[in-house]
């Protein structure tokens, strides 16, 4: 998609109107979710809700309406929710026809292949479900913004804080699932760049049933003589929650267990989040993850830039959300933008286990020449993405 | 045994009307402690706390009636406004404030409470006098600030998540216009004239200060502390002083009061108080702004003719809304 300045020059105009002089406009928000196969894990508590993301975008197409009322503004949310057996391509191609914003919960894989569609050409893509870095990195696109936080910016959250804690001697438990590998890889990463160490690394091949035995496993498991933090990388929630209190060393347990990097949790309630979190557990009659609020703020994205600009066309949309009048309020404390050189979009990742918060990354001391929020994830110089332009 | 009697009651004789000299020199200032349900009074010629009064849960804004006899509380999560009497310190009566109120205004004629219902997306007008809900209106995601003008034709609510501040007409209880600001609304003030009207924007860290007749924006006033990174400047509670010169925006998380010339509407002084200033009151003399400082607990007395901070008034948790009843009107 190239940048469209007629646009830009539209929006210009609009912007010095400050009240409202309302056009009726009926934006349409396509949502697209591929449903995974969840690999078996050995507790019985893991459960994943069936509408995750989805209950996100129709929170953030109620809140758009509220706001639309005064401008007589309406948005409809169109779901398309294929399973994990049916062909996505041939399920979501009829909904991308014409200029579509549409909001994905899918991998990313199953997303490039979406985006390469010709229907999906015109379209502006959000991506609420995949953390992959690589999808900001060399293998982003231009038509796609990202508002769940990467990988990278989960990790280098929990190194600020090793850092802050002066825990800089990490004791790294792999799993032996893809995305296990994937998030071991962007400790790795991050460890480096905060300068923390890892003094030992293991992965998980032990195949018995942990809830029996993790007293007996764990500690012979992460035996060693010196390490300030274990740190957990499975993201199915396979073994990692039982490697609590049973290290070897009485040490805390941080990753995907115990201290979690995350964009959105139940504990989230301060910079008034208590009323989104209220307000989404009245609708969705549960709790929003980091899927739901990335969905939630992909819809808010386009219910702002909507708004202020009063069109729908996805090309004005996209160059709008980058143009320095955007920002979107997001509930954790500083106005969120997007990332020009990869489409991400900067947010504090709130650390947190299953009662509290326990801190907000960006952590205080780690500076920034442009915004704080860039000290997390891939900044412009590490990022390959050549592609926004 | 008599004597003993006669010189207590004499010493308590004395010391209520040392008492009541105190109070003929200094007025009260009534501070909301948001995460300890109670109100923190404050003298401002001692500048200490006096006494404490429990009050219902998370009580947030806080406002005295027009004959300064009652004070009005938001106790956010018992759902209600209640109604204080100042002269016993006593709860008389829960208002039916709809659910979740968070900052109200009180009209000029005294009657009418206008309150904004930050989970339900509406506002709620009550009578005070008969304590019946008069009108509900709907309005944008998540309302909070609220103001009445002077002359008691407007109602404005700001809505934090529709960036809007809504205009609404007080003679018939209807939404008439919108104003789009920018991100996060929180407070709203207007000036004595009622031809401006100032709304502060958290999250977009601005203050937008818009002509009453056009309902058009006329400036937005920005905000740098040097040192500070611009996400922690986050205006929020506004204090416009009466003379038209300055006006005091709360600066959040940055810990800072800004002082604005009304004139260029630039911001003209930063100073420091304590962590996460929410809101300020000024005294009747307008020579003494309160600021609540939330996470440090505290408040900051700062001189209004010096611009300079003077003294720190440990509160309770949390203290969020402030104001205050003149030296004349406090009970005896």
């Amino acid at each position: 998609m190239k940048p469209v300045y007629p646009s830009i020059l539209l929006l210009l105009c609009t912007l010095t109107v400050s009240t409202l002089h309302a056009q009726a406009l009926s934006i349409n928000i396509v949502y697209i979710e591929q449903q995974r196969v969840r690999p078996p894990v050995l507790s019985n508590l893991v459960v994943h809700p069936d509408d995750e993301g989805s209950q996100g975008a129709l929170q953030g197409v109620a809140d758009n309406n509220t706001t639309g009322k005064f401008l007589k503004h309406e948005y409809i949310l169109q779901s398309r929710i294929v399973a994990p057996e049916d062909n996505l391509k041939e399920a979501a191609q009829s909904a991308l026809e014409g200029p579509q914003l549409v909001v994905t919960n899918m991998p990313a894989e199953a997303l490039n292949q979406l985006v390469d569609l010709p229907e999906a050409q015109d379209d502006l893509f959000f991506n609420a479900g995949s953390t992959d870095t690589e999808f900001r990195d060399d293998n982003c696109r231009s038509n796609i913004l990202h508002t769940l936080p990467s990988r990278a910016m989960l990790t280098d959250a929990l190194m600020q804080f090793f850092n802050k804690r002066k825990w800089d001697s990490l004791f790294l438990l792999e799993g032996n699932r893809e995305v296990d590998t994937r998030f071991a890889d962007s400790i790795r990463r991050s460890a480096n760049k905060y300068r923390i160490s890892i003094d030992h690394e293991k992965l998980w091949v032990e195949n018995s049933d942990l809830r029996r035995n993790a007293a007996e496993e764990i500690p012979l498991y992460t035996q060693a003589r010196k390490y300030d933090v274990v740190v957990v990388a499975d993201e199915d929630d396979d073994f990692g929650q039982y490697v609590l209190y049973n290290t070897w060393l009485p040490r805390p347990v941080a990753g995907t267990a115990g201290l979690e990097p995350v964009a959105w949790d139940r504990v989230v309630e301060q910079w008034g989040a208590a009323q989104l979190q209220s307000r989404f557990q009245d609708q969705a009659m549960r709790s929003m993850t980091s899927i739901d609020y990335a969905a939630w703020a992909a819809v808010r994205t386009i219910g702002e830039a909507v708004t202020r600009i009063q069109t729908v066309d996805p090309a004005a949309i996209r160059d709008y959300v980058f143009s320095d009048a955007f920002s979107l309020s997001g509930f954790k404390g500083v106005k969120l933008t997007y990332r020009r050189w990869n489409g991400q979009l900067r947010q504090p990742i709130p650390l947190v286990h299953p009662q509290s918060v326990v801190a907000l990354a960006p952590l205080a001391g780690f500076l920034h020449h442009r915004t704080e929020l860039d000290t997390l994830g891939l900044d412009q110089p590490e990022s390959k993405c050549t592609d926004m332009n | 045994m008599k004597s003993w009697y006669t010189c207590t009651l004499l010493s308590a004789l004395a010391s209520t009307a040392m008492l009541g000299a105190q109070n003929a020199r200094a007025h009260w200032v009534y501070v909301s402690n948001e995460k300890d349900d109670t109100i923190s009074v404050i003298d401002t010629e001692t500048n200490e706390v006096i006494k404490t009064i429990e009050v219902g849960e998370r009580p947030r804004g806080v406002t005295l009636s027009k004959d300064f006899k009652y004070l009005f509380i938001c106790a956010s999560d018992s759902d209600t406004v209640q109604m204080m009497d100042l002269a016993t310190d006593k709860i008389i009566h829960d208002l039916p404030s709809g659910e979740d109120p968070e900052q109200f205004a009180l009209h000029p004629d005294n009657k009418h409470l206008y309150i904004a219902n930050e989970d339900d997306a509406v506002a709620t007008v009550v009578d005070i006098e008969s304590r019946t809900v008069v009108a509900q209106i709907d309005v944008g995601v998540e309302p909070e600030g609220m103001a009445v003008s002077h002359n008691g034709q407007w109602a404005i609510v700001t809505s934090e998540t529709t960036n809007m501040a809504h205009w609404i007409d007080t003679s018939t209880n209807k939404l008439v216009e919108n104003t789009l600001v920018d991100q996060r609304p929180r407070d709203a003030e207007f000036t004595r004239d009622d031809k401006e009207l100032w709304v502060s924007s958290e999250i977009g860290g601005t203050v937008s200060v818009i002509d009453v007749e056009s309902k058009q924006i006329k400036q937005v006033i920005n905000f740098e502390i040097q040192g500070m990174s611009a996400d922690r400047i986050q205006p929020v509670g506004m204090e416009l002083t009466a003379n038209g010169k300055h006006a005091f925006i709360a600066l959040g998380p940055s810990n800072h009061v800004a002082v604005v010339d009304r004139a260029t509407f630039e911001p003209i002084e930063y100073i420091l108080v304590g962590r996460r200033v929410w809101h300020t009151a000024l005294t009747p003399e307008q020579d003494k702004l309160y600021t609540t400082n939330g996470v440090s607990g505290d408040v900051t007395v700062v001189d209004v003719k010096s611009l300079k901070a003077e003294k720190t008034i440990k509160v309770g948790r949390f203290p969020w809304g402030a104001a205050i009843l003149p030296k004349d009107k406090i009970p005896n």
